[in-house]
């Protein structure tokens, strides 16, 4: 539990380079520190202030206002339920109340076995297909509570692991910009000019 | 090409197309539609080379000409937008605004993970017209499969020169850094987007003096612009100012992207004109929601996103044009429709907007950190049967300490009173805390009885001596 790994350190610095102030990179630092460890840990914190020029207690401080971020283990997988009208005018309540009790735990706790956690979630942007839910941040839409049974067994089984990773990686892909095709970043301060392209002739 | 009928394809669901002109949505028929191949194969990144072919100003113009209103929920003209940048202040950035997360809500996640480079290619027409060194694209954090699309879309453009350095071979140079949240609703409000932005906690700032366009990134000149808006430019590039305002009216031209959701037959996400599509028309059309579910009777309708004040069966002949809602009491805002049908428990269905933007607040701001919270319980206390008719008032105090003044709401002829226009004055520094407040001012000026009918009355409490 600890702080990030020589990879992700690599990591890391390519996605400082991208920002003209390094402390941008806050968010997607706490990210790569949550794929990491499955959460965000008080020592990763501090080497996410080392890298990007903050305190501990500053990347703490904007890390708590994130709902993604979790600062203690969760399930592998984290179940969120929508309880935003649109799905509550399509069943998303009783959903969440199907969801306690198949699982046998109440809205923010964690199964004994550290399979799944449940939280009711905000709107998570599928209304018309409501009511809706993120496994890890993967969608199931119209939910039944049959559908939240059968999802449960496969996760259960293992059946969904190529699909939807342990909890802390959400986007699978990432950016990368090749070293001779990016611009670069640079600080604003050292920027006097306005740009090439501005001088009244097209640019092509 | 996969089609049917219906208009409606697997591989996008929630997406129903329809026999109508789709300026942002033309490719989700294709399963592909998010690959570079696919994109080149139609029209992809020709608006850019139609762009870096005219100077930028003459750019600028076409998008100035064209009227394209913000997508984000404002409506402001995205060319007047970027021409509110001092002059001579360097560096410029682009901000895309990505973190879609307003109730009922939902079109930018498909336009990036359905075609996210037509958002690449708007991105950097805009960065070239305005004069935008550098573009930030931040996706919503709990968008895992958008996040993808577009990191795999921005890998690949890079690869083949349509973005970085040297586009396309011109002096035309510029990054796209993508950036992702972590679940906060109100940084999808510029100035805390900016604030997330630069690494901290997501909380808006105060406007004057913190315009983006004046400071904003880094206290640099900063556009904000909303997926949808950029989306659109592509195409605008492609075909002209002339083609895209032939399509919709002279104040809302062009298309928009809405999602119809609840109490429908036919819930989905439509690209409608703009201006002239009524709500009648999206809730009963045979090509849009095709009525009330299990023919019931329609009881209201949230017609710009949570935030918005409600309809009711009233205004359904209010077309979608923002100079003829704000009058009728509310807003087009975000372009989403929640319906509610005669079985819905309406203090209910307004304590789960209310609980929501409650458990939104950033708490920067006291009337909302407090009223919304405020609001939150004594609504949850109404609803839970044990609140009492102070309450009902209580609701409203509460609201007015967030809003001072009438609070906009719909006309309703049934109950002969008349519309308070939009907007609203405020005393909080962004819509979060008077969002907290819209459905319960709604609710109880159109369905007073609802509530009425669940307290108990303080005037019939039986009032007993202690002792005779």
């Amino acid at each position: 539990m600890a702080r990030l790994t020589e990879e992700n350190v690599r990591l890391a610095r390519e996605i400082i380079g991208r920002y003209p102030k390094p402390r941008s990179a806050t968010i997607p630092l706490l990210h790569l520190a949550q794929e990491q460890d499955g959460y965000v840990t008080n020592d990763a914190m501090a080497h996410i202030g080392e890298l990007v020029g903050a305190t501990s207690a500053e990347v703490y401080g904007t890390a708590s206002f994130y709902e993604m971020f979790k600062f203690e283990p969760v399930g592998k997988y984290l179940i969120n339920i929508c309880g935003t009208m649109s799905c509550a005018l399509m069943g998303g309540e009783e959903l969440m109340h199907h969801a306690e009790s198949r699982l046998g735990i109440h809205m923010g706790g964690t199964t004994p076995d550290g399979l799944f956690t449940l939280e009711k979630a905000e709107c998570q942007a599928a209304c018309t297909e409501a009511p809706c839910l993120q496994v890890n941040y993967r969608y199931r839409f119209r939910v039944t509570s049959e559908n939240f049974d059968t999802l449960i067994d496969q996760l259960q089984a293992g059946e969904l692991n190529d699909e939807i990773p342990a909890h802390g990686t959400v986007a699978s892909v990432r950016q990368h910009i090749p070293a001779e095709r990016g611009v670069g970043a640079v600080a604003p301060e050292d920027v006097t000019e306005g740009p090439a392209w501005l001088d009244g002739k097209a640019a092509l | 090409m996969t089609s049917n009928p219906g208009g409606t394809w697997p591989h996008a669901p929630g997406f129903i197309a329809g026999d109508r002109p789709r300026i942002v949505t033309s490719r989700f028929e294709y399963e592909d539609s998010y690959t570079l191949e696919r994109y080149l194969a139609t029209d992809g990144y020709s608006g850019l080379r139609a762009a870096l072919v005219r100077p930028a100003t003459e750019v600028h113009d076409e998008v100035k000409n064209a009227t394209v209103l913000g997508r984000g929920g404002a409506g402001f003209p995205a060319g007047n937008k970027w021409g509110l940048t001092p002059q001579g202040v360097w560096p410029r950035y682009l901000v895309v605004n990505g973190d879609e997360s307003e109730p009922g809500t939902y079109k930018d996640r498909l336009l990036m993970e359905r075609d996210p480079h037509q958002l690449i290619e708007g991105c950097l027409i805009a960065c070239y017209a305005a004069g935008l060194s550098q573009c930030f694209l931040y996706i919503r954090g709990e968008m895992a499969l958008a996040q993808e699309r577009v990191a795999a879309a921005l890998n690949d453009a890079y690869a083949a020169g349509y973005v970085g350095k040297n586009i396309l071979g011109s002096k035309f140079s510029v990054d796209i850094v993508l950036h992702w949240g972590a679940g906060a609703y109100v940084v999808g409000e510029e100035t805390a987007l900016i604030e997330s932005l630069e690494g901290n906690r997501g909380m808006p700032r105060l406007k004057p003096p913190y315009f983006p366009a004046a400071i904003g990134l880094y206290g640099q000149p900063t556009i904000v612009n909303n997926v949808e808006t950029l989306a659109n430019l592509p195409w605008l590039l492609r075909n002209g100012a002339e083609a895209y305002t032939a399509i919709g009216t002279a104040t809302s031209p062009g298309t928009r992207m809405v999602a119809v959701s609840g109490h429908v037959q036919r819930p989905g996400v439509y690209e409608i004109i703009n201006g002239i599509t009524t709500f009648r028309d999206l809730l009963y059309g045979e090509e849009f929601c095709q009525g009330i579910r299990n023919g019931n009777e329609l009881k209201a309708f949230v017609p710009g996103g949570g935030s918005a004040p409600w309809f009711t069966p009233d205004q359904l002949d209010l077309p979608f044009e923002a100079s003829q809602v704000g009058p009728a009491g509310s807003m087009l805002g975000s372009g989403a429709i929640m319906v509610m049908d005669s079985t819905t428990d309406i203090p209910r269905a307004a304590l789960t907007l209310t609980r929501f933007y409650a458990h939104e607040s950033c708490g920067k701001c006291t009337p909302c950190r407090e009223g919304g919270t405020w609001l939150e319980r004594i609504l949850s206390r109404v609803v839970d049967g044990k609140g009492t008719d102070a309450d009902l008032d209580q609701l409203m105090e509460v609201g007015e300490s967030i809003c001072p003044g009438a609070f906009p709401h719909a006309s309703n002829e049934k109950l002969g009173i008349a519309a308070v226009p939009f907007p609203y004055r405020m005393n909080t520094i962004c819509f979060v805390g008077p969002s907290a407040y819209a459905p319960v001012h709604s609710a109880l000026t159109l369905f007073r009885d609802e509530f009425e009918a669940r307290v108990t009355k303080r005037t019939l409490i039986p009032v007993t001596a202690v002792a005779q």
